[in-house]
């Protein structure tokens, strides 16, 4: 426990130490409450809800999860302190939790910082806070899901470029399988059965059920799952590759 | 104790180590020499339970690396080669990660990277971040690193490549000084560096053991070890070369002196430069010494060789080498 609080300490600091932290905080920031009220007009629509914000975040975590998460492994093995890292005795889950913690903490402080929205839309209009709430949880819970992916992709390459564009490709995978378009498509070809059934593996879907106000237990376990199967496939990414 | 046996590494159909074993005690300062590719970096790596082997084991302190890890990596100190650090951290702020993954918190956390700081000459730079520090400086981390818990074990790959001379000199004392309590593995291809630190040196080649003694042993080995190298003035070679076969246990004896142009002279006397082997085993140093007193030469020179590790490292893993 300790060895993970040190890696998630270590690790979170070297955000705030970088540039990176703050770039990410303000295009976050800006590119949220732009798409709020530029593109999805959230003034215009007269309607004290969240919606037109929460809508656009998975489209935005797909660029921005993935370059936080992009430098998590493959920046360790390029500069070799992941041979410093696992000689001190860590074990290769501290090591791991720590640093998967560390980032969506990171993530988790740049979604609080949207809080304005809140009072803006609390400021305008009596907006239902539950489903406030449930969506903040359900675009936390997305987020891990994009970093997990991330944080696997990473361990694969040294390269840091390379990580990143592999793991917008995924999240982008893992998200269209629940997005209109392709489900209509599937419908046509596929009996509705199995392309339900490959949409219910889509992070969309699950992050929908969030935006409607609904925490259902089989969406948490389902990003749950996600985030530990990555996790799990990342440990044994690194126990293979870590000496290369 | 180290105790390494019979490890094997492949990488591929490659064999990067190949079923090494051997010991090293507490106030040993075993060197590790070997060609670059030799399987030197490998064999710490595994050592230092970082890269798991193909076969074979070690143990550290009683430790298994494969079965303990986390007891054996508490017990050493490590220096991978090129000294890798988190660049984007202050040096303090780097130790202070390391102390904590160590164990240590509280006032005794902060007193050992203090101390740590004090003994390799940190302190300057402690708030600088580690990405803007010199090669030396950065080195002097990586060592402030491994010998923060004050491990019994310390693992060195190659400690003072990159270096200038002072600080080279520098590391070493501070090597030979910290031999004394514990047990030291450290890579090198400089083989002064064995002569000036080492107790007992490992020479690897292609994976395998090719030698194992102590820097006296290995050098005794060379064909040059107790040959006699002697100056002469105003002798003339024809006689010297001669006269010198003849002495007793005398193998072969070599002109060595320069060509014309670039010949010395003495006194107006020319000096001529003569170098004896000896029959294998023999020691020829005394009968030389009569036999040139009894001739009544004027000499300029008379040294008795030890013997070049440069030549046993050559000869021993010039395979390897060539490859």
């Amino acid at each position: 426990m300790r060895n993970f609080k040190a890696v998630l300490k270590r690790e979170l600091k070297s955000y705030f130490e970088s540039p990176v932290a703050y770039v990410f905080i303000v295009i976050f920031l800006l590119a949220t409450s732009g798409c709020t009220f530029f593109i999805s007009r959230f003034f215009e629509n007269r309607i004290a809800t969240l919606e037109p914000f929460f809508i656009w975040h998975p489209w935005l975590y797909l660029f921005l999860v993935p370059a936080v998460g992009m430098r998590l492994w493959s920046e360790e093995r390029k500069s070799g302190t992941i041979e410093l890292l696992f000689t001190l005795p860590i074990t290769l889950w501290e090591a791991l939790a720590g640093k998967f913690v560390a980032a969506w903490l990171f993530i988790g402080i740049a979604l609080v910082l949207t809080f304005p929205m809140v009072l803006t839309v609390a400021y305008l209009g009596s907006p239902d806070y539950g489903i406030i709430f449930s969506s903040y949880l359900g675009s936390f819970m997305l987020s891990g899901a994009f970093l997990a992916v991330t944080c696997l992709f990473s361990a694969m390459t040294k390269n840091q470029v390379i990580s990143f564009v592999i793991s917008v490709v995924a999240c982008f995978s893992m998200l269209m399988l629940g997005v209109g378009v392709f489900t209509d498509f599937l419908n046509r070809y596929l009996p509705v059965w199995l392309s339900d059934a490959i949409s219910a593996f889509s992070f969309f879907t699950h992050y929908q059920g969030f935006q409607r106000g609904l925490i259902d237990s089989r969406d948490l376990v389902y990003f749950v799952s996600v985030i530990v199967f990555m996790l799990a496939a990342n440990a044994l990414v690194l126990e293979r590759k870590k000496a290369e | 104790m180290i105790a390494v046996q019979s490890l094997t590494r492949h990488f591929g159909s490659i064999k990067a180590v190949d079923n090494i074993s051997f010991t090293v005690d507490k106030g040993e300062i075993l060197g590790f020499l070997g060609p670059n590719g030799a399987g030197k970096s490998t064999t710490m790596k595994m050592i230092t339970t970082f890269l798991p082997p193909t076969s074979g084991t070690a143990t550290v302190g009683g430790f298994d690396v494969i079965n303990q890890p986390l007891e054996a990596r508490a017990k050493i100190g490590y220096l991978p080669e090129s000294s890798p650090s988190y660049r984007d951290m202050n040096v303090f702020d780097f130790l202070m990660f390391a102390a904590e993954v160590r164990g240590y918190d509280g006032d005794e956390r902060l007193s050992r990277v203090k101390k740590i700081m004090e003994t390799c000459n940190l302190k300057e730079v402690a708030y600088q971040q580690i990405d803007t520090l010199s090669k030396g400086f950065r080195q002097r981390v990586g060592f402030a690193q491994a010998f923060l818990h004050d491990p019994e074990y310390l693992i060195l790959d190659e400690p003072t490549d990159g270096l200038d001379p002072n600080q080279k000199q520098e590391v070493r004392n501070l090597i030979k000084q910290m031999g004394r309590e514990k047990c030291i593995i450290l890579s090198t291809h400089i083989l002064e560096e064995v002569e000036a630190v080492c107790s007992r040196a490992i020479i690897i080649g292609e994976g395998k053991i090719v030698a194992d003694g102590s820097p006296e042993e290995l050098r005794s080995r060379s064909k040059l070890h107790g040959a006699i190298t002697l100056e002469l003035i105003g002798v003339d070679a024809r006689d010297a070369l001669a006269g010198l076969e003849k002495v007793q246990f005398v193998d072969r004896v070599t002109d060595l002196t320069p060509s014309e142009e670039g010949g010395s002279e003495k006194n107006g006397k020319k000096v001529i430069k003569m170098r004896l082997f000896p029959m294998s085993g023999k020691s020829i140093a005394h009968e030389t010494a009569s036999f040139i007193h009894q001739k009544n030469w004027q000499v300029d020179g008379f040294t008795v060789e030890k013997g070049d590790l440069n030549e046993v490292f050559y000869n021993l893993t010039k395979g390897g080498v060539a490859r």
